[in-house]
């Protein structure tokens, strides 16, 4: 039996004739110690997916398993990265971090605590800014110390909704190490929602696409079986990667296009020029 | 240093002194010289301008009462009387001057009398404790109740009990309003459940609360011989004023971010911890500008409180200054209003200093 396993889950937003499945019929599994990405068009149910399976959201249909067993709502073992960062802005890192690791770790003592604080926060290069608000920190570094709240509580699945996105090349690549680093070390099982393809090979068993919402699924799977540890410059010549590469964009593309023939399908516009006149108070009325 | 103190100003409130530290230091003179211009310069000219026009106003008001003085003399008790007012209101004496607006330099006068009569009153203040402190130490020892100073009591006695009362009313406001208000915002049951009854008692007036605090004080301190005017006047104070901070509080309760309700539950943190470590520090912003507006308004409410309540303090001393209607009443009253103006900003800049040192700010990016 898969580590994490998903079976036909589908998941509705609103009431009414507002209601739109976002997800529909997913099904996924992961097994243990595998590092799976998912690439996805913007909007298209990453973060919701990723929401099911932390648990904090439930399913409208299907089940999430966890270790085979059903899951019911949030739990340490599944650490997540959240999109938006979501440090608590009154708290420094130190203690945004230090809460998690108390959280996970309740019997630890204070000053063995603080020691694994002062450990993770060190592994991400922050220990100067240690003392730090987050609004003193810049935006890649709230990023960094978000990875490290959820890697810090030692979770056994690590989710990670985009967690590199508002990231400049250069750091994005070294904290890219650092996750593959800490995920090697202790082979934790890891799930990364990127929408960067080489983002995706670079650090994936496995890339999964899911297709453009509403009624998102995902597509058919690509392995990587590239040799770890995977290095940036020389994958550029390596001919199975541009390969993958090259297909997995293609068929990114062509779903991409296939979202964009049917919404016209969906609204033909009738081929006339609206005329617009001037109206008082400045208000345009197309009724 | 100079660093220091800047920032140490800003904080509390008083950056328009940072030019003048700045220019002091001769640091970029000619910038420096306009903020400060800016700052200091427009706020004094304008505090003069309004110093001005009171005083001319004034001056018309009193030009008016003179004449209608004189007429009435004449009308009444003839020509010789008429220039008898005329001499006697020029002479400045006090039996004969015209009861108006009183002038910006009437006003100073009063406050230095005030100021002269609290030394005065403390003088025997202290004489009497020294005289009754053998036989209140007798008294104590046998188990009695000390005996007091019961003479009238100066004007920053009345500022004093003021404060005293605007502070317990302050707190009662706080102790019912937070934790009611964090009730209300976690629950959306219990929050649309007295929806109905704080919407209709939030614009009651302080008048209608007082009474309603009276009625129901007046039966409760029947048999006790405690100063029940305090009592009422503090209760109607903090009923008056906790409203913002009730509306406040479960409005920041209730529209906590949800990105941060789910840490929580990623920590699966208790309720308890959700709460304390969660909730409140994300709605202490919203809290506290609550509680900026209720010590605000208590203190406004307070005074018209204390004129109806009886209870000592500033509103009675105005309300005594009003119906003593002796020469420097007038000038008293106003003092009065300046001293609760200052006062009232001075609670505020406290409020606001306290805020930044235990709220976090929203990013400003
Ligand atoms: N709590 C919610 N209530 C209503 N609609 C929601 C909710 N969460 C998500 N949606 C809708 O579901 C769709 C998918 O949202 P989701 O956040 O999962 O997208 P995403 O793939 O993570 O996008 P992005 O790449 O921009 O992060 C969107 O259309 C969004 O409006
Ligand atoms: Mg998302």
């Amino acid at each position: 039996m898969a580590y994490i396993e998903l079976r036909n889950v589908s998941k509705s937003f609103g009431v009414g004739k507002d209601r739109t499945q976002v997800l529909s019929n997913i099904n996924l599994e992961i097994e243990e110690g595998e590092f799976v990405a998912i690439v996805g068009f913007t909007g298209s149910g990453k973060t919701t997916l990723i929401n099911l399976i932390s648990g904090l959201m439930m399913p409208d249909e299907g089940e999430v398993l966890f270790k085979g067993e059903l899951v019911t709502g949030p739990s340490h073992e599944r650490g997540v990265i959240f999109q938006n960062y979501s440090l608590l802005p009154w708290l420094n890192v130190r203690n945004n971090v230090g809460m998690a690791v108390k959280e996970a770790f309740k019997k630890m003592i204070r000053k063995e605590r603080n020691k694994r604080v002062e450990e993770y926060v060190e592994m991400v290069n922050l220990l100067p800014a240690i003392n730090k608000l987050p609004k003193e920190l810049s935006g890649g570094m709230r990023q960094r110390v978000s990875v490290t709240r959820a890697l810090s509580m030692s979770p056994d699945v690590i989710l990670m909704d985009e967690p590199l996105s508002a990231l400049d090349a250069l750091t994005r690549g070294n904290l890219q190490q650092e996750i593959l680093k800490i995920w090697n070390k202790d082979k934790k099982t890891a799930l990364l929602i990127t929408n960067d393809v080489d983002e995706g090979i670079l650090m994936a068993d496995r890339i999964i696409p899911l297709k453009p919402g509403p009624k998102a699924t995902l597509g058919p799977e690509y392995e990587i079986n590239l040799e770890r540890p995977r290095d940036k410059t020389a994958l550029n010549h390596n001919e199975e990667y541009k390969k993958l590469r090259n297909s997995i964009i293609e068929y990114l593309i062509q779903i991409g296009e296939q979202r964009a023939s049917k919404k016209e399908n969906n609204y033909t516009l009738p081929d006339i020029k609206p005329v617009i006149k001037p109206t008082p108070f400045g208000r345009l009325n197309f009724g | 240093m100079k660093d220091r103190s800047i920032h140490i100003l800003n904080f509390v409130g008083l950056g328009f002194f940072e030019p003048a530290i700045r220019l002091a230091s001769g640091e970029e003179v000619k910038k420096n010289l306009i903020v400060l211009f800016k700052k200091v310069l427009l706020p004094i000219l304008s505090v003069g301008l309004f110093l001005i026009v009171w005083h001319s106003g004034a001056t018309y008001l009193y030009t008016i009462e003179k004449d209608a003085r004189i007429e009435k003399a004449l009308n009444d008790r003839g020509e010789a009387a008429a220039l008898e007012m005329k001499t006697c209101v020029e002479s400045g004496d006090i039996s004969c001057q015209p009861n108006t607006l009183p002038s910006p330099s009437q006003v100073w006068g009063a406050y230095k009398s005030l100021l002269m009569d609290h030394r005065v009153i403390a003088q025997k203040k202290a004489a009497f404790a020294e005289k009754v402190a053998a036989t209140n130490a007798q008294r104590e020892a046998q188990g009695l109740v000390a005996i007091k100073y019961t003479g009238r009591p100066s004007f920053v006695d009345q500022i004093l009990t003021s404060l005293k009362t605007v502070f317990a009313g302050f707190l009662l406001a706080f102790f019912i309003a937070v934790p009611i208000g964090i009730m209300l915002g976690l629950s959306p049951t219990l929050r649309s459940s007295v929806n109905w009854l704080i919407q209709i008692f939030k614009p009651v007036s302080p008048v209608v609360w007082l009474l309603l605090v009276f009625m129901i004080v007046k039966t409760l301190t029947k048999n006790s011989d405690s100063d029940s005017s305090f009592i009422i006047s503090f209760i109607s104070v903090g009923l008056c004023s906790m409203w913002a901070t009730l509306v406040n509080t479960s409005m920041g309760v209730s529209s906590v971010d949800k990105d941060y309700i789910n840490v929580a539950k990623v920590l699966q943190l208790n309720v308890g911890q959700k709460v304390f470590k969660i909730i409140l520090p994300s709605s202490f912003p919203l809290i506290f500008t609550g509680l900026r507006i209720t010590l605000s308004v208590a203190w406004m409410v307070l005074i018209a409180i204390e004129l109806l309540a009886q209870s000592p303090g500033l509103g009675s001393f105005v309300w005594e200054e009003f119906q003593n209607g002796a020469n420097d009443s007038n000038s008293k009253i106003i003092v009065a209003m300046f001293v609760i103006g200052i006062i009232g900003f001075l609670l505020d800049r406290i409020m606001l200093t306290i805020q930044k040192f235990v709220t976090f700010t929203e990013e400003t990016a």
